[in-house]
């Protein structure tokens, strides 16, 4: 394939992941909209966030403008090797900005200085492995800063929260990790989360649980009892829509594991705002899309 | 309720917690680099008497020789909490747009000078972009960068809600209470 072309392609996933929510994510606002009571502050911030999602598709512009770490997770086929791959991603995140579907968002952690095109040490955060298949798989996830900053790490056991080393400590850090986050994360949240792993692997595995679209049924059956009662103890806290007050302050509970040494346990969260910009698809050799995953 | 300018001390202790509220007229971002600006003793480059400022690092774009916003919604305000209050004192402004709400510092700055803490949904950038009816004018672009700039927007029935009110309320605090006693008894 043509590396414009590739490029183009590459654009279309960051301008639609910027301005269009999946549509499991738009489904569960829908459903937490219709719990929250009338008239309430929390329906009344729902509503502004559905409205804001219909106004960001048709105007193609991003939902949020905090357009965060680009992240960015490839599966390459034979046909295209990592070097091209990540030429034309970064060629299509600086034309991306200059756009205006991306914000100027990278900055020189030592000078301060923003690089006013996304691009710098990290920027994109790419995660590319050899796939297996004849398409290119691209996966995207835009996570803005307000939800990565509420993001968290435990280490088991805690004595503050009295958590020890199984699945109700996991339980108990992952509900302190929903009340820490109040309203700061921009709630209703989504927790990816891993148990295990050392910190970076930990963190690594939290984000990529994400990936997992909102209705579907961890087949750990232990794991998928666990979402379903932090997702359900999570929304009876009443924090609700930006801390308002409300029935919905979560949107889903993703859980996945890694294996540990045996000095640590490590849970890790990482949160996810209302504004869930996730997106993929899979691209044939000829470009064209076939696919798009959410 | 509509809140217009000029924003006195008179119309902001009249709001309570709670209250929806559309502000109409002159509003100024500020975000980290611009409070720690003035923070440090930095000359404002804009009049801040009886002002909003709204912390806000929105995407601006260039078209036909006029600035247009493309996103602005707020940014996490508890960032600002050490500099926030002194600056309400220092300049009597008497609002402030963000997300997430700010701590006891500020509440207690907002009782003292007279001044409302007002909540924009977080993430709702279109929506609030489009209550930016004109952008008059930007400030230390250079310095800060697009996103930390301080940009003037003309707004028109901008939505907010006071979580934080001239009285010493915080509807941050109540909610932090509420989900503390339910997260005690759930263990």
């Amino acid at each position: 394939m043509e590396t414009k072309l590739l490029q183009n392609n590459l654009l279309e996933l960051i301008r639609r992941t910027s301005a269009e929510l999946p549509a499991d994510v738009v489904q569960a606002i829908e459903r937490g909209a219709r719990k929250e009571t009338k008239d309430s502050t929390a329906s009344y911030a729902l509503d502004v966030i559905r409205d804001n999602i219909v106004l960001a598709k048709d105007a193609s512009q991003p939902i949020c403008q905090d357009t965060g770490t680009v992240i960015v997770y490839a599966d390459l086929p034979s046909w295209c090797d990592e070097r091209t791959f990540v030429g034309a991603f970064e060629k299509a995140t600086a034309q991306a900005t200059k756009k205006g579907y991306l914000r100027q968002n990278s900055v020189d952690s030592v000078t301060g200085r923003n690089s006013g095109n996304n691009l710098g040490p990290g920027s994109p955060s790419f995660h590319i492995h050899q796939g297996r298949g004849k398409s290119l798989r691209v996966r995207l996830i835009l996570k803005g800063g307000g939800c990565e900053n509420v993001s968290c790490q435990y280490s088991l056991p805690d004595t503050r929260l009295d958590a020890g080393r199984d699945l109700d400590g996991v339980y108990k850090c992952l509900m302190d990790a929903t009340f820490q986050a109040q309203g700061k994360g921009c709630g209703p949240g989504i927790l990816g989360v891993c148990i295990g792993g050392d910190r970076g692997a930990g963190y690594l595995a939290a984000k990529e649980a994400l990936f997992r679209t909102l209705g579907d049924v961890n087949e750990d059956k232990a794991l998928a009892r666990l979402e379903k009662r932090v997702l359900s103890d999570g929304n009876n806290l009443g924090i609700g829509p930006m801390g308002f007050g409300g029935a919905t302050t979560l949107l889903g509970v993703k859980i996945t594991h890694r294996n540990r040494v045996p000095a640590s346990f490590f849970v890790s969260v990482a949160y996810m705002c209302w504004a869930f910009r996730r997106q993929g698809f899979m691209l044939s050799e000829s470009g064209k899309i076939t696919r798009w995953l959410y | 309720m509509l809140l217009e300018a000029p924003f006195t001390e008179k119309k902001i202790r009249a709001l309570k917690v709670g209250d929806r509220v559309e502000i109409s007229g002159l509003i100024f971002t500020g975000r980290d680099a611009a409070h720690k600006y003035l923070h440090d003793g930095g000359k404002p480059p804009v009049d801040l008497t009886d002002s909003i400022v709204y912390h806000c690092g929105p995407v601006v774009v260039r078209e036909k020789g006029k600035w247009v916003v493309k996103a602005a919604g707020p940014t996490t305000s508890i960032r600002e909490e050490p500099f926030q209050g002194p600056l309400m004192e220092q300049y009597k402004i008497r609002g402030v747009i963000g997300k997430g709400g700010m701590g006891p510092k500020t509440l207690e700055y907002c009782r003292k000078v007279g001044a409302v803490y007002f909540h924009a949904v977080g993430g709702a950038a279109q929506v609030l972009a489009r209550k930016v009816v004109e952008v008059t004018g930007v400030h230390m672009a250079d310095e800060f960068g697009s996103p930390e700039a301080i940009w003037e927007f003309r707004v028109e029935r901008f939505p907010v809600v006071v979580t934080m009110d001239s009285h010493g309320n915080s509807l941050h605090e109540q909610v932090m209470k509420a989900s503390q006693l339910k997260l005690a008894g759930g263990r």
